[in-house]
């Protein structure tokens, strides 16, 4: 019989010098520069990608322009250096971005000398695939599925990259790093496939795929570790800027042309950076004053909430909205 | 200061604790937030249960918290002022052992807890032997709700004892065995002032300090061929990369080579990777290697030293776990087989015993291994398999089965030794 948490965190407040205190842990990894553990981390996720290159005819990497697709994206072009990659980037856009994280997408597919493919939202709204969300909560983040799987299917991709992490979700810290989707792209987490060792299994029938997320191993933490250590760009709004934002269901909301201010939600400038970038009606920013990527690796180490909990009204529908749109097919 | 990376593989049921004692870890260092223990609070409510069952924190599957039971494996993630841990939580009934064997193929330690009143039960003494069989080299044993024993040495003692004379027929390289109370958190974080007379470390403090720099074979030199780098641009015209990850020893740029199946020898020209060449490539370094001479090497070859090669067969004797529901392993049954980076077929030979393993017995009978089951069964491959026995090296000692009709992984195997 478990007892209440607060019960057994009282029950010995004396711990010794083994408590620690992660900021200055954080700080002092920093310092260190050159991590052993991100060097596992870095390794591990390079063996997965030229193992999905070596056994796969058409894989594709899903780049949102968000840290976590850009470390990934770092990841590959350090996996096949100093061949190009050896597979297109695919960007599903809701058509509700962020400007500057546009921007940065096409900064970054030309560096590469990548091969970009985009799959619209709107384009399947266009043609009757999906019928865009209505009224001033509206957001495309469910709709994203249906452009997801429907591109999938027209370029006849086999397997899909994408970079989600354990720690972000607890469906998602159920999820194999090869992931099998059946004919409809459904993920079925019952039955999923043994894995062991680095033993990675992508057997599939034709019309079936596998999403491979390399990253699985990493927190954010680690993500912020690895963007300080290998010098990677970001878009500017993971860093602190001024902006102006509203609240709505505890979360800051950025003005944009895609949402509608409801009765009592006052727009007002504040110091804000994004933890995470999604579709830009139900991404949250938070309230930073860090615009460095050490005060960004600082802040992230003392946070007490999670970047979802922090920062995407997506996760709040309900205790399995993440599982429940995986099942579907959702990233 | 460096931050290592250790893997850790636990499990256990409902009862003895588990939870709480992760949950503590978790807490104490500061890796649960604030967010998931409201989520968990409120779970917690709606299911009516009083106390806050930290299992909901990474119960995360529907089908898992209306059955109030773990089916997966769970990982978790927290990080030290040394190390950065990740958890591979695994249920402990006896219908999950294929999760457990999930877990703890790429464990370097394994977490196993028991209740001091009720000692070492059927449950542990398999987790324990998964552990062994799986190669894991730390163990460690917590023996949990000393609190509800007063606190007794001699309670400790006599778990410990049985404990220790049940691992004497394991392979067991590093035992630790730790007094604790998860709840009050004796001996968890910091050392308990209700025990003075256990002079071991705390769990956490064990977690920190066990030596696992060692773990990984750094004596035979082993890189199986993952891809094969061409870039054919301007700059890099004539480049030919063999990129993969070192499974086991190290290589330097000069060393003599043999690549197998060929038995070519060559010289290792450079190794590279894209933050520039480097002076040596470690098991685990994901690298790619140039060879002095233009040799044909392919995808599943292997890169070994002349004087010290793996052995060369397609005949294997292994031990075979065994993890489909819908099939069972029988003699003359065929599969795909997925070792290093390369896949064969294997055909079944004679299942030479399947094992108990609560009791450790042979049934030498057996015809079949069936979900769960482990046993011991000859193999022969399509082509010959560059292997070292499981226990001198987890990279090229272990194997998938992969079921050719429906592409599930059916087993996870460990060779012994070629089969004669």
């Amino acid at each position: 019989m478990e007892r209440s948490l607060e019960e057994t965190q009282n029950a010995d407040d004396a711990t010794d010098d083994a408590t620690v205190d992660i900021a200055a842990m954080a700080a002092a990894d920093f310092a260190a520069k050159d991590l052993a553990h991100l060097r596992d981390l870095e390794a591990e996720s390079i063996h997965i990608f030229r193992e999905v290159a070596a056994e796969f005819e058409k894989p594709v990497l899903l780049c949102s322009g968000g840290k976590d697709s850009v470390v990934m994206v770092h990841l590959a072009a350090k996996a096949f250096w100093p061949c190009k990659l050896p597979f297109p980037i695919m960007h599903v856009d809701t058509g509700h971005n962020f400007p500057e994280v546009m921007e940065f997408r096409d900064n970054l597919i030309e560096s590469l000398g990548a091969r970009l493919v985009v799959a619209s939202v709107e384009e399947s709204i266009k043609q009757g695939r999906v019928a865009d969300d209505t009224g001033p909560k509206a957001s495309r983040n469910r709709l994203q599925t249906t452009t997801l799987l429907d591109a999938i299917e027209e370029h006849g991709f086999d397997s899909v990259f994408g970079g989600g992490r354990r720690d972000e979700e607890k469906a998602r810290a159920k999820e194999r790093v090869f992931s099998f989707r059946d004919e409809f792209g459904q993920w079925d987490p019952k039955n999923q496939r043994p894995e062991l060792w680095n033993l990675y299994n992508g057997r599939h029938r034709e019309g079936e795929h596998i999403r491979v997320f390399p990253i699985s191993n990493w927190t954010e933490l680690d993500i912020w570790q690895y963007v300080a250590q290998e010098g990677i760009a970001l878009p500017s709004i993971y860093y602190a800027h001024r902006r102006q934002v509203f609240e709505r269901d505890g979360m800051l909301l950025a003005v944009t042309p895609f949402v509608t201010l409801l009765e009592g939600e006052e727009p007002f400038e504040a110091s804000v950076r994004y933890r995470t970038v999604g579709d830009a009606t139900c991404t949250g920013a938070v309230e930073s004053e860090a615009d460095t990527v050490e005060k960004v690796v600082m802040e992230v180490a003392a946070s007490r909430i999670t970047e979802r909990g922090a920062t995407r009204a997506d996760d709040r529908f309900s205790e399995a909205a993440m599982e429940d749109r995986k099942k579907q097919g959702y990233f | 200061m460096t931050s290592e990376l250790l893997r850790i593989a636990t499990a256990g049921s409902v009862d003895d604790g588990k939870s709480t004692l992760i949950g503590r870890l978790l807490y104490d260092t500061k890796s649960i937030l604030a967010d998931q223990l409201d989520a968990v609070e409120a779970a917690s409510e709606r299911m009516g249960i009083d106390y806050v069952n930290l299992a909901l924190l990474t119960d995360g599957l529907r089908a898992e918290r209306e059955q109030g039971i773990t089916i997966d494996v769970a990982h978790r993630y927290f990080a030290t002022h040394r190390r950065k841990i990740i958890i591979a939580d695994t249920p402990g009934h006896i219908q999950y052992t294929r999760n457990m064997v999930t877990g703890a193929s790429t464990a370097n330690l394994a977490l196993v807890l028991v209740d001091v009143r009720h000692g070492v039960v059927e449950q542990s003494r398999r987790h324990a032997f998964i552990a062994s069989l799986l190669g894991i080299p730390h163990l460690v044993l917590c023996v949990n709700k000393m609190d509800l024993a007063d606190y007794s040495q001699a309670a400790f003692e006599e778990v410990r004892q049985d404990f220790r004379e049940f691992a004497q027929k394991l392979d067991v390289p590093d035992l630790c065995i730790i007094p604790v109370s998860a709840l009050h958190g004796d001996n968890v974080v910091g050392r308990s002032q209700n025990m003075p007379w256990y002079e071991g470390p705390s769990l956490l403090h064990h977690l920190n300090e066990v030596h696992i720099s060692s773990d990984k074979n750094l004596i035979d030199a082993r890189f199986a061929v993952q891809y094969v780098l061409r870039p054919h641009s301007d700059e890099y015209h004539d480049y030919r990369g063999y990129a993969g990850t070192v499974e086991s020893g190290g290589f330097r740029p000069g060393e003599e080579v043999m690549v197998l199946p060929s038995g070519f020898e060559s010289r290792i020209s450079s190794i590279d990777t894209a933050d520039g060449p480097v002076p040596e490539a470690v098991a685990g370094e994901a690298v790619s290697l140039r060879l002095e001479d233009d040799l044909d090497i392919s995808r599943g070859d292997m890169i070994c030293r002349a004087g010290n090669r793996p052995t060369v067969s397609q005949d294997v004797d292994a031990m075979i776990c065994w993890m489909s529901e819908q099939s069972e392993l029988r003699p003359r049954h065929k599969y795909a087989v997925k070792h290093t980076s390369r896949w064969a077929r294997a055909l079944v030979g004679d299942i030479r015993y399947r094992l108990d393993i609560n009791t450790l017995s042979r049934d030498e009978d057996a015809e079949s291994l069936s979900l769960n089951e482990i046993g011991r069964v000859k193999l022969r491959t399509t082509a010959p398999l560059f292997f070292d026995p499981y226990q001198r090296n987890r990279a090229t000692g272990s194997f998938i089965l992969v079921d050719e009709t429906t592409n599930a992984t059916v087993a996870g195997g460990m060779i012994l030794r070629e089969a004669a």
